[in-house]
This record gives structure tokens, C-alpha cells and sequence, in this order.
């Protein structure tokens, strides 16, 4: 088995995917011959050719209607948008347009096509590149939202991506493109979308998180660890839609939970994790389900970042709070 | 004061008319070759849209259709643009093309049904190439230019065409579209039906440009502008549009002159408060029924008698096909449900069974 970064598993992952099927494209901004701006399609173009790996011009919205079109002729598109920030010149395409085209058409058409974008906090980017804006995706009917956390998830979960015939929005984040390698196997292999993962066991406390925050869960799992206390990290991995079973599991079994996202704490992921154990396994809580979220301001300017994301130490105070109560 | 480049660009862009108002040839060499077979049947379509359109309206007032946005006044430019396409071509229509895409393929019933909101109407024909009518305005511009991309990957010999009103060119997705036509090349008609009036708003406060055509320029891609109440210059320019595309010669943007006579839609929209009589008055003496019905008596190619037949083959249609929409099963929550994704997800899975319940009651 290789050892990959996650950006050479998305990269891996693509290449599988044009190679075992010919009406894969995958396109936008620099995605060409630059390789796009973090190289997640490096030696596609060369491989692949010009017709199937293409620049496209620089309008978002152009890209999100160019991957209807070719969606609706057969074709299978991977599109990119370069930082998902930039999603709202977008959105028309993607919430308005393919979310619903299987649902307008009453089944005769549909939109396969996967919208690949880097987000995430602590690279210290401009405005509107880091913002994690899953929230207004994992709100629209119609599309999924899976959101990676190791090398060997983001391989096997976009294979699923590009093959589902439902819009998905694959959204990686940029802290974890190259901040540790992972065993990634070279042959293809499809994670199922909606599915989470257990990345710790525990009978404690359930933490409840994806992306980033998946390590630092794992890290505060260590810390309560000392004390005595075993966590359970679920990395939910889809967001919409949710696995909702390994959620109520976990909770049945640890009897405890915090949610944790990196995104704004108002109508959050967390929000609607924390809602639905209340709906489903409310007698088995022995405690609130609290949440760790960054403060309900918009992504902050770079030097701000590090106090305005969660950390682990948040989640160790968090999950005290839960297991004291 | 205009720069001289700017004046040069504007100047070029002079309205194609083969047809006057008189109904006489002023553009002998641009004539299309239709047969008298072809030239009558644009003048059955143009008569038999425009008594479905009073159907319509009327069916609207007594509550026995949905949704409905007039299109008298503009049978040429819909039905003119329509009559260059083959069989296998795309079409993204807007709210208001409902004629071309019921002229494509998709049944009258059909059409009914979409107006009354219900899914049947979005279940296109097999074999039809046709997009349910665009609601957002602009949206489809840029799904013609991917349908148009991937119509020419597959060397389809097909092209994909797109309408949208003088409102619609001022989105950005009719820029976009425009441009991602054009930087690929691609087999795209982009047909703009200049009404004068974005539901109230006239088209000179949409833009400072003179024609919408000759936003083509910018683009890098051939523009005209067409008389669009003459059906010879709207459908001859269409053709070559599509010729253009087929020949790997790229993307058209068509601005057809036109009105509508009736409001914007049924729902509440009253012209009187933005338009004066004088301008209707206008328009009306351009009529592209009268001229063409004109055009085609001198030739001896049309009578009363025809005339007849086609309005009562429409009012037949038309009563048929609203007693087939009445009969459509009654639209369910959990047809909607399933239409959602392919497979469902949980929480789709238990609002499914609860409206199931809910809906056996």
C-alpha cells in the first residue's frame, strides 16, 4: 500500500475514476496544465488530454451551468471550484438548478456531477477562500455533502462521489491536504457516501465531528484519555445526508455526547446532529449534548484565526462540562 | 458623447427583415428556400399558438390552468426561431417558450400540466430533447452552453438552443454563457426575444447599448438582430445560426424585435400602468400573423377556409388536452419524494412513510 498525502489520494482518486470510465471530464479554473492552484489535478491534463481535463473561463457560475449541460449529454463532470468561498457566485447552478433537475423533470433527467472545493480554516488565506459554508449545501434537498478527514477516506468517498448519479459536493479541507500522510491503497475501492466512520472507540463520550475537527477530536480523546475517560470519535464523513444509526449507536452505548465543527454555531451541522439524538435517543442521554463551534462571526481575517477556530483544548472543556454534569 | 469605435460596432448591427409589413419581399437575396408545403405550415403554427394563447388566457380566469405567461405578439420569433431546428436539437426554454417546445414533442397536456405545477408536465418525452421551462431568469443561458459542449463532443451534428427576454441579457449567467460558448466553440443558439419590457421595466434602462446583439462582439461570437415579427427573417436567420454551429463554426446570439400584447403573466400583471396605448397600437400594426397572411395571399397560398380549419383544429386540441391534464392522477407528496434523489436517504425514507400514511387517510 502507498503512502499518500490527501491531495495525491484526490488526485489518485480522479485519475481511477477517467481511466475505468470515459465520460468522466473534469474541469475548471487552472485545473488544465497548471494542475489547479493546490495541484489536486496535476498530470491530468497530460494523461487525460484537453478534451476531457479543461480550463475553463473565470465565472463560477459559468462552470456550475457548463456542468449541467454536459451532465445532461451523457457526460460525467468533475467540476472545481477553486475556494469554496466562492461558492455563492455559484449557487444558482448548484442549489437552484442540478439539486432539483431529477425532481423538475420528475425523474427523466438528473445532474452527476461532483463539485470538487478546497475550504478550511488555519492556512492563513484572503478573505472568502477558508469559510466553512457545508451549512447552506447540507440545507439544500437534493445534493450530498461529504467532507474527508484522511487520505484513504478522500480517495474511497470521491470514486463514490464521481459515481453517483445525484449531485455531490466534495468539499476538502485545505489544512489536511498535506499535513500527514496516510495508507492509501492503489487499486480502487468506493467508500459508500452516508456512511460515518469510528476513528477512536470508546464507552465515555461520543465526539461527533468531520473534517479538521476529526483530529482535533483525536487529540483531545488522547488528553481525556489520561484522565481516565474514553472517548469515541465518530467522523461522520457524509453531512447530508447523515448516518444517522452510527450516531444513535454511539450515543446508546457512550450514553454522552459533544458535537464538533469548525463551521459558525447558528443552523450548523451540529445544530441538526444534536436535534436529531434528541428526537431518536433522548432517554439515553445522561447528560445535554453540547457543541464546540467557532463563534457565529464569518471566517476572521488570517491573524485572527487561530483564537477564532476550535481546538482540542476547547473540546477536552466541553467534554468535561458533559461528563461532570 | 459615443466613441467612434463604439458607433462603428452599433452601426453594423442593422434589424434583418425579408418580410415588410405590407407582407412584400424587401430582401429578395435573403429569402429562405421553403416549399408553399413549409411556408404554410409556419402560418398553421403562428395562427393555431395564437388562439391557444386566448385559450389559455381564458382557461387561466377560470382557475383551469396554472401558471401562464402570454406569448401573442411573439409567434414568430418563438415559432420562426423553432422552425430551423431538426428533430434531435436541444431547447432550454424560459417560462414564455412553451409553443416551441410543444411544436418539439411535448404534448399540449403536457404543457397544461407543467402550468398547473404538476410533475408530469417536467416528464419530457422520450426522445425529446426539450428542458423544463426555466423559472430563474438566465439560468438556462449557461446550461445551453455546457448542453451545446457536450452536443459537439459526441459529434452529434446537433446544436442546443436557448431563449430568454431583454430582461435576461442583463444577468450575469447570459454574459457567462455567451463567453463559455464561445471560448469552446461550442453549437450554441442564444436567442434573446426583445419584448421591450422586462415585465414593466423598458428595455432602455436595461442597458446602455443600443442593440443586445451587439453584445455579441464582446463575446467573440456572431450576433444579429432580426425583425422578429417577420417569420421569414427570424427563421432564416436561425438556420444559418444552426448551419454556423453544425460547421463547427460556433455559438449565435439572435435578438428578435418583437412585443407581447397581452401582460406578463396571469398573475396580476397590468401593462396599462408602464405601457401606453399608442405603443400597443404600434406594435399590433407590426403583427406577424397579419403580415405573413398577407405574404402567402398574394401567392395564393392561403384562404378563409384554411384559416378556419386550423382555429377549430386548435380549440379542438386545446379541449382535448385540458380534459386529459383533468384527468391526470391527483399529484401526491410522495411522488415528490421519490423524485428528490435516486436513492432515498434516511430522513426522506421516514417523511416518505409519514406521508404515505398521511395520504392513504
Amino acid at each position: 500500500m502507498a503512502q499518500m498525502t490527501m491531495i495525491q489520494a484526490i488526485t489518485d482518486a480522479m485519475r481511477v475514476e477517467m481511466k475505468r470510465d470515459d465520460s468522466v471530464l473534469l474541469f475548471g479554473e487552472d485545473v488544465g496544465k497548471n494542475g489547479g492552484v493546490f495541484r489536486a489535478t496535476e498530470g491530468l491534463q497530460a494523461e487525460f488530454g484537453e478534451e476531457r481535463v479543461f480550463d475553463t473561463p473565470l465565472a463560477e457560475s459559468g462552470i456550475g451551468g457548463l456542468a449541467i449541460g454536459l451532465g445532461l449529454t451523457g457526460f460525467r463532470p468533475i467540476m472545481e471550484i477553486q475556494f469554496f468561498g466562492f461558492v455563492f457566485e455559484v449557487f444558482d447552478s448548484v442549489a437552484a438548478q442540478m439539486a432539483r433537475m431529477r425532481y423538475r423533470s420528475g425523474g427523466k433527467y438528473h445532474s452527476p456531477v461532483t463539485i470538487r472545493s478546497p475550504f478550511g480554516g488555519g492556512v492563513k488565506t484572503p478573505e472568502l477562500h477558508a469559510d466553512s459554508l457545508e451549512g447552506l449545501m447540507a440545507q439544500t434537498p437534493g445534493v450530498k455533502v461529504v467532507i474527508p478527514a484522511t487520505p484513504y477516506d478522500a480517495k474511497g468517498l470521491l470514486i463514490s462521489a464521481i459515481r453517483d448519479n445525484d449531485p455531490v459536493v466534495f468539499l476538502e479541507h485545505m489544512k489536511l491536504y498535506r499535513s500527514f500522510r496516510g495508507e492509501v491503497p492503489e487499486e480502487e475501492y468506493a467508500i459508500e457516501l452516508g456512511k460515518a466512520d469510528v476513528k477512536r472507540e470508546g464507552k465515555d463520550i461520543s465526539i461527533i465531528t468531520y473534517g479538521a475537527m476529526v483530529h482535533s477530536s483525536l487529540k483531545a480523546a488522547e488528553e481525556l484519555a489520561k484522565e481516565g475517560i474514553e472517548a469515541e470519535v465518530i467522523d461522520l464523513r457524509t453531512i447530508s445526508p447523515l448516518d444517522i444509526e452510527a450516531i444513535i449507536a454511539s450515543v446508546e452505548k457512550t450514553n454522552r455526547a459533544i458535537v464538533v465543527q469548525e463551521a459558525q454555531k447558528q443552523a450548523g451541522i451540529a445544530a441538526n446532529v444534536v436535534a436529531e439524538i434528541n428526537d431518536r435517543a433522548i432517554l439515553s442521554l445522561e447528560a445535554p449534548v453540547l457543541r464546540v463551534t467557532a463563534p457565529d462571526t464569518v471566517f476572521p481575517f488570517a491573524s485572527a484565526e487561530d483564537v477564532w477556530l476550535p481546538g482540542y483544548k476547547e473540546i477536552v472543556e466541553t467534554a468535561m462540562k458533559v461528563i461532570n454534569f | 458623447m459615443k466613441s467612434k469605435t463604439l458607433e462603428q460596432v452599433e452601426n453594423q448591427f442593422e434589424t434583418f427583415q425579408i418580410l415588410n409589413e405590407e407582407g412584400e419581399i424587401v430582401n429578395e437575396a435573403a429569402m429562405p428556400n421553403l416549399n408553399d408545403e413549409q411556408l404554410q405550415e409556419l402560418m398553421k403554427r403562428m395562427i393555431y399558438t395564437r388562439i391557444w394563447d386566448q385559450r389559455a388566457i381564458s382557461l387561466n380566469r377560470q382557475g383551469r390552468l396554472g401558471f401562464y405567461a402570454p406569448v401573442a405578439g411573439q409567434e414568430a420569433s418563438m415559432l420562426g426561431t423553432h422552425f430551423a431546428l431538426e428533430k434531435e436539437d436541444w431547447i432550454l426554454p424560459g417560462y414564455r417558450d412553451i409553443p416551441q417546445i410543444v411544436f418539439h414533442g411535448v404534448s399540449l397536456e403536457q404543457a397544461f400540466l407543467w402550468s398547473r405545477g404538476h410533475f408530469q408536465g417536467g416528464q419530457m418525452p422520450e426522445g425529446v430533447n426539450v428542458l423544463m421551462p426555466q423559472i430563474i431568469i438566465g439560468a438556462q443561458i449557461i446550461q445551453n452552453a455546457g448542453v451545446a459542449l457536450g452536443l459537439k463532443r459526441k459529434n452529434t451534428n446537433t446544436v442546443a438552443i436557448t431563449y430568454t427576454g431583454d430582461g435576461g441579457a442583463s444577468q450575469g449567467d447570459f454574459y457567462e454563457g455567451l463567453n463559455f460558448a464561445g471560448a469552446y466553440n461550442a453549437p450554441a443558439i442564444f436567442v434573446v426575444q426583445n419584448n421591450r419590457f422586462a415585465i414593466s421595466t423598458p428595455v432602455e434602462k436595461q442597458s446602455a447599448a443600443k442593440t443586445i446583439a451587439q453584445k455579441a462582439v464582446a463575446a467573440g461570437i456572431h450576433g444579429v438582430q432580426v425583425d422578429g415579427m417577420d417569420v421569414l427573417a427570424v427563421y432564416a436567420a436561425t438556420q444559418e445560426a444552426r448551419e454556423r454551429g453544425v460547421r463547427g463554426d460556433g455559438p449565435t446570439l439572435i435578438e428578435t424585435l418583437t412585443y407581447r400584447y397581452g401582460p406578463h403573466t396571469m398573475a396580476g400583471d397590468d401593462p396599462t400602468r408602464y405601457r401606453t396605448g399608442e405603443l400597443d397600437d404600434e406594435w399590433e400594426k407590426k403583427d406577424p400573423l397579419v403580415r405573413f397572411r398577407k405574404f402567402l395571399e398574394k401567392k395564393n397560398l392561403w384562404t378563409e377556409d384554411q384559416e378556419n380549419e386550423v382555429v377549430e383544429q386548435a380549440k379542438e386540441d386545446i379541449k382535448a388536452a385540458i380534459k386529459k391534464a383533468d384527468a391526470a392522477p391527483k399529484q401526491k407528496v410522495t411522488d415528490l419524494i421519490g423524485f428528490m434523489n435516486e436513492e432515498l436517504p434516511y430522513n426522506l425514507k421516514e417523511q416518505m412513510d409519514k406521508f404515505k400514511a398521511k395520504e392513504s387517510k
